[in-house]
């Protein structure tokens, strides 16, 4: 049994902690989420371009480091934890990873070697409107050239160069790359519940474009490409849970009330047991997503769904009960709870609604029951 | 990351499913184990020939020192033996709580003519023990203990009551925890004896449980004398070697009984749905809430993993594996209680002739309850989480500086 990370991932995910608690503390959050006009902190990105982190899991061939889903995981948790103000996700757990599952060698030796060295940003236009995406109700279209539609909303949409988006071609569906800064396209930039993050309604007016992978493969491309989104915004929201779990804690061990430490009173005990427990819970499932994402396993649908379920969980417990425990304080601008509460929403829609991924599970179960 | 067994892992394992397959019954369905009475004299008999023949197999006490009997091997083999014996209908019960928590204070406490007397013979199954700790008064609050223990010459005798006291009935003998200085603080008059179940004056009495059945007992003590080389640990440090009982607990009590998400899954898909046409396994609700419960039993699942990987590396396991208490009775009482609704009405029959899976979530929901406070309470499991793990501070006591005969009892 050997159901761990190796030493040499937890020295990266040390140094990873160590880097980030120097380049992106809450200030530099804060930076973005105070500023309307800035959608992420580009000495941050720079920074993680430099590190190489961009093309952690992209081949040597391709202009990465060739390491695999595994360190992307430990990084990933790491960029949670701390709620790192950049396009990190959307450009390589989503763009990055659709262009190597479906892009052509071409398509791969174009842009991937771009992105490993930060020189664009990737994003992934699925949504439309209210409601969760499905193979009938996407609207955008591509004619083999051009693309036509709207996406809304679009996470890192407004600081992206480049976007994978789902669309119709024929009577099926595609994936498309589409260049962001051309006539063809226009984007609105939108308020949303996590400012720390950039957003866009991205409009396309015959947009040069061209498709990724075969015609009308999309929807299974784009549930595949959430699959592996899946895992590692898991890891995301686990490294946010756990630094909500240790900042509730904290502050139980040093805010008096009543002549003693609130953390001495059972009812703030077990709220934060509560939250150990959803992490714990979280964070074996995120470890076995992991697995099956780095050996490319037959579990991965499987297991992503359950990595989902159970971050989305443990991260909105945590992040909530978080700003509880730190009773008023907890609810003003200066004090960090609310960042992760609002980043804990944001992760728990951007890849699908916890009730869509609890029902991919139960229905992945029946599946495999069925196999 | 793998689940593979290293190689000397893979040889144990294969040597352990040999020993059981030659050795026990194929598994047979949870709800005839939970219907399967302890009291019975037969499954006594079948469980201590059992256990004699592991003991003969080097089965028994894996991680015991050789000198006790035992084969020396690290934590990791004994979780492999566990795995590999759950598959099969081991009658291993019995000799669960005896060899997981009493024996090893035994060892740990004893003087070796006492050890020679006593280990080698639990080990076999010849003996069995039981634990008794808990009583009326002192639930949660164990060192709370009333019993009370007075020297006699070379003699204490031994008057009070034990309860909650599992397999009392069919065990030869016990660890006991008395008070024997009520004019010292709660914690500091307290010991631990082996108290010989035989003996005149124990009388145990089961306790007829809310869920119908009797798997536990109260054990009163009337003049019942022991000797003095039958104590474990000093006078007054009796609290010191409970800990170690109870410390060994948790690597003792293990799942929970009854249906779990997958049994309940094939029941939903022949059961209604409670609303609308269609099936149980057709209705959104439930299938949210299955989710739920597919995510804690599996997450529960791996945490045991990272504990093994931690045990077979040879490290000390993380707390991640004391989730499972927490999260394992209310997890069985919501599963039962769904399949008991989706019935409607008839989900208050609970006539094994009638229920669904013969009555097994009826069962299951009426044992659900004593499984969030038995082994400690799910409050007292979230204390222990949040002092060990996290660093809280202890609560306030009451009952600091005072001596235990002056404190408050409330009655």
């Amino acid at each position: 049994m050997n159901f761990d990370f190796s030493d040499d991932q937890k020295s990266l995910k040390d140094q990873a902690r160590k880097f980030l608690s120097e380049k992106a503390s809450s200030k530099v959050t804060r930076r973005v989420l105070d500023d309307a006009g800035v959608s992420y902190d580009e000495g941050l990105w720079r920074a993680v371009a430099e590190m190489g982190w961009l093309g952690a899991a992209i081949p040597e061939a391709h202009g990465g480091l060739g390491l695999g889903r595994l360190e992307l995981c430990v990084l990933a948790e790491e960029l949670g934890r701390a709620l790192a103000p950049i396009p990190f996700s959307s450009t390589v757990y989503f763009f990055a990873e659709a262009l190597m599952l479906a892009g052509s060698e071409a398509q791969k030796a174009a842009w991937l070697p771009k992105l490993a060295a930060g020189e664009i940003i990737g994003c992934f236009a699925l949504s439309e409107g209210p409601g969760a995406p499905s193979a009938s109700n996407i609207q955008a279209k591509f004619d083999g050239a051009a693309l036509t539609g709207a996406k809304i909303p679009v996470t890192d949409g407004d600081c992206a160069s480049h976007a994978v988006v789902l669309a119709k071609e024929g009577a099926g569906l595609s994936l498309v790359l589409v260049e962001l800064n051309q006539p063809g396209v226009t984007r609105t930039s939108l308020k949303t519940l996590d400012p720390t993050r950039g957003h866009a309604k991205l409009e396309f007016k015959n947009a040069k474009a061209e498709r990724l992978g075969a015609a009308g493969q999309g929807w299974e491309f784009a549930e595949a490409v959430l699959d592996r989104a899946a895992v590692l915004l898991a890891f995301e929201q686990v490294g946010g849970s756990q630094a909500c779990l240790e900042m509730a804690t904290d502050y139980a061990k040093s805010r008096y009330a009543f002549s003693r430490p609130i953390g001495s009173f059972q009812a703030i005990k077990h709220k934060l047991a509560d939250m150990y427990v959803a992490i714990e819970v979280a964070r074996s499932n995120a470890y076995y997503g992991a697995w099956a994402l780095s050996t490319d396993s037959g579990e991965l649908p499987f297991a992503a769904a359950a990595a989902r379920a159970a971050a989305c969980d443990a991260y909105a417990l945590c992040s909530k009960e978080n700003i509880q425990t730190h009773g008023g304080m907890g609810f003003t601008w200066e004090v960090d709870c609310h960042l992760y509460f609002r980043r804990a929403k944001l992760l728990a829609l951007q890849a699908g609604s916890p009730a869509v991924w609890k029902e991919k599970l139960v229905k992945r179960l029946e599946q495999r029951n069925a196999a | 990351m793998d689940f593979n067994d290293t190689p000397k892992e893979a040889a144990f394992r294969a040597e352990a499913r040999a020993f059981l397959e030659a050795n026990c019954a194929p598994k047979v369905a949870e709800r005839d184990r939970m219907n399967r009475s302890l009291r019975g004299a037969n499954y006594l008999k079948a469980a201590k020939a059992y256990q004699k023949k592991k003991t003969e197999a080097g089965f028994a006490g894996i991680t015991w020192a050789k000198e006790h009997g035992g084969r020396g091997l690290p934590p990791i083999f004994s979780v492999i033996f566990g795995q590999e014996e759950a598959k099969f209908d081991a009658p291993s019960a019995p000799f669960a709580i005896g060899l997981g928590m009493c024996l090893p204070t035994v060892i740990a406490f004893a003087s070796e003519a006492i050890k020679q007397r006593y280990v080698a013979k639990a080990l076999s199954g010849e003996e069995i023990w039981c634990q008794l700790f808990s009583e009326p008064g002192a639930g949660s609050d164990v060192a709370a203990s009333k019993t009370k223990a007075v020297k006699d010459g070379d003699d204490w005798v031994i008057n009070g009551q034990k309860v909650w006291t599992t397999g009392a009935h069919f065990s030869d003998f016990g660890i006991l925890l008395v008070r024997t200085n009520p004019d010292v603080e709660k914690h500091k008059g307290l010991t631990m004896f082996i108290v010989d179940m035989k003996a005149p004056g124990v009388d145990v009495r089961p306790i007829h449980q809310a869920s119908g059945g009797s798997d536990f007992n109260e054990v009163y003590f009337t003049d019942v004398r022991i000797k003095d080389d039958h104590r474990l640990g000093e006078p007054g440090q009796g609290w010191g070697v409970a800990l170690v009982t109870l410390m060994n607990e948790r690597l003792a009590v293990g799942g929970s009984p009854g249906p779990d998400y997958r049994e309940i899954m094939n029941f939903a898909r022949s059961a209604a749905s409670p609303t609308g046409d269609g099936t149980l396994m057709q209705n959104e609700a439930f299938r949210q809430k299955l989710a739920d419960w597919i995510v804690r039993a599996e997450g529960y699942k791996l945490a045991k993993f990272r504990t093994m990987t931690a045990l077979s590396k040879g490290q000390a396991p993380g707390p991640e594996s004391s989730i499972g208490k927490v999260i394992n009775a209310n997890q069985m009482m919501d599963i039962s209680n769904a399949a008991i609704e989706a019935l409607d009405h008839y989900g208050i029959i609970d006539d094994p002739a009638l229920a669904p899976l013969e009555g097994a979530f009826h069962m299951s929901y009426m044992f659900a309850p004593g499984l969030r406070i038995a082994g400690g309470t799910d409050e007292i499991l979230k204390n222990i989480l949040a002092e060990r793990v996290l660093g809280l501070p202890q609560d306030q006591r009451a009952d600091k500086g005072i001596a235990f005969k002056d404190l408050p009892t409330g009655r």
